[in-house]
């Protein structure tokens, strides 16, 4: 039996893609803007996280509407709290990519830095974890999902090696102090990017297998 | 936590009415002093599961059943003499049934017939009764007018005061709520679930919700198989049949 209620989880899953697709794209310019040292691009993704945070509300709204109208069960019960959570992850990526973009601005003030670090590399595999963590959830895939959460380890060695390299960088490097410490935050909020991105792939095998996994725990 | 004495076991019970299969070799323990929920579409066997359990079923013409109901190691088709069993497993059926008699007399009708007779305990059995109905403070002034005229709710509240009133160990609910209002509603649930500290109940309804406010398992039943049973906050997050999932999320029935 088709059920009205089909619609209204339909319009709540299209409103999380929406959000995920604008996220998605503030990640992946806000890397553009800092690698081609693009202030124009950095302040679009400045501007660009109001729209995120409007549809982050709308997304919450409908959720708690759907909660207390339908008062949905099982499957569906699932879904919408799955789906709150997400969505708070989500919003929270938008932040990190708007920051990503603020330490963009400062670091085209200065020459850039002559030592090579990894960040390349770092983006590409938090990028990818986000990705693959939206395609999890478009196609309840719990398999994918439980792969993006083992692949957060590769990205947190990534962020620690980063640092080192940093940390160990000659003196004429480290001044002014400041392109290091922006780099250092860049790293740590790609580093966060691939936390929630793991965040989103937990909620997600909930979703789908009903089964907890964060905090290790396995029943 | 519900401590978990088996006070019912069905093992392996099929009912037939004439040619229709109605309960399919169901083997369920109801524990002591939980609440057993049972929800499925309609033919689904859980009002036939119900009364299996104090043999309203037998009333029904061409009635056959196979296999066992065992109520605190006795069994209830061979061993227990029908009159006794049904002082000890109570009913509340979906439509309140006032006697044609005084509150007063309609709340000791079960107890008069089990021979007490001394005023004070009657009026003793009356106040405690009502009050345990959440129905008390509405009646107490006029116990002895007409149960009859009494509303909906209050007459169902009234039903379930006569049922206490011959003190059973468990009560059988048949969708105790259906006509009732949400005052109403609320005031049954809440006695049931105060009830737990005495009685083993289960309830038979329509109303999911109702299953998933006040059960502590519940049991889906789909033409006449137990489907699923397991722990309430269980069937309603993460049922493992998909044919609970849909029915609980009106999908069919």
């Amino acid at each position: 039996m088709q059920r009205h209620f089909d619609e209204a989880l339909e319009q709540l899953k299209q409103k999380l893609l929406r959000m995920s697709s604008l996220v998605e794209q503030s990640i992946g310019s806000s890397i553009k803007a800092l690698m081609d040292r693009n202030a124009e691009l950095a302040y679009k993704v400045i501007k660009a996280d109001d729209a995120v945070n409007m549809l982050e509300i709308e997304i919450d709204e409908l959720c708690l509407k759907l909660l207390a109208l339908h008062q949905p069960t099982a499957g569906d019960l699932r879904f919408i709290t799955s789906t709150m959570k997400i969505n708070n992850d989500l919003e929270r990526i938008g932040d990190l990519a708007v920051n990503i973009g603020q330490r963009t601005l400062d670091l085209i003030k200065v020459p850039p830095l002559k030592l090579k670090i990894n960040i390349p590399k770092m983006a590409t595999a938090a990028q990818a974890m986000l990705k693959d963590s939206l395609n999890a959830f478009v196609n309840k895939d719990s398999k994918l999902a439980y792969e993006v959460c083992k692949r957060d380890d590769e990205v947190d060695d990534l962020n620690h090696e980063i640092f080192m390299e940093l940390l160990s960088c000659k003196p004429e490097d480290l001044t002014p102090v400041e392109r290091v410490i922006d780099l250092v935050l860049v790293a740590k909020n790609l580093e966060r990017v691939a936390d929630h991105s793991t965040n989103i792939c937990e909620d997600i095998i909930y979703m789908v297998d009903g089964k907890v996994i964060k905090h290790h725990i396995t029943d | 936590m519900v401590k978990k004495k088996p006070k019912i076991k069905m093992e392996n019970f099929s009912v037939w009415f004439d040619q229709i299969h109605a309960l399919k070799a169901v083997s369920i323990d109801v524990f002591e002093h939980e609440i057993l929920g049972a929800i499925g579409p309609s033919n689904s066997g859980k009002t036939t599961f119900l009364r299996s359990l104090n043999r309203f079923n037998d009333l029904t013409t061409d009635f056959r059943c196979q296999g066992k109901v065992v109520l605190d190691g006795w069994d209830i088709y061979k061993d227990i003499p029908i009159g006794n069993l049904r002082k000890r497993v109570g009913m509340v059926f979906a439509l309140p049934v006032a006697l044609p008699l005084s509150i007063f007399e309609n709340v000791v009708y079960g107890p008069r017939r089990h021979g007490v007779s001394d005023k004070n305990r009657l009026a003793e059995i009356v106040e405690q009764t009502l009050k345990e109905s959440y129905l008390w403070d509405e009646v107490k002034d006029r116990l002895h007018t007409s149960g009859m005229k009494l509303s909906g709710g209050q007459q169902q509240r009234l039903c379930l005061a006569r049922t206490l009133a011959v003190e059973p160990d468990i009560i059988l609910y048949d969708e105790p709520c259906s006509g009732l209002d949400p005052i109403s509603t609320a005031k049954i649930e809440e006695a049931m679930i105060r009830f737990k500290k005495k009685y083993t109940q289960i309830l038979v309804t329509n109303n999911t919700k109702q299953a998933a406010r006040v059960s502590d398992r519940t049991a889906f039943f789909l033409m006449g198989d137990l489907i699923e049973l397991d722990e309430t906050g269980k069937i309603f997050t993460f049922p493992q049949d998909k044919r609970t999932n849909d029915y609980i999320s009106g999908r069919f029935g």
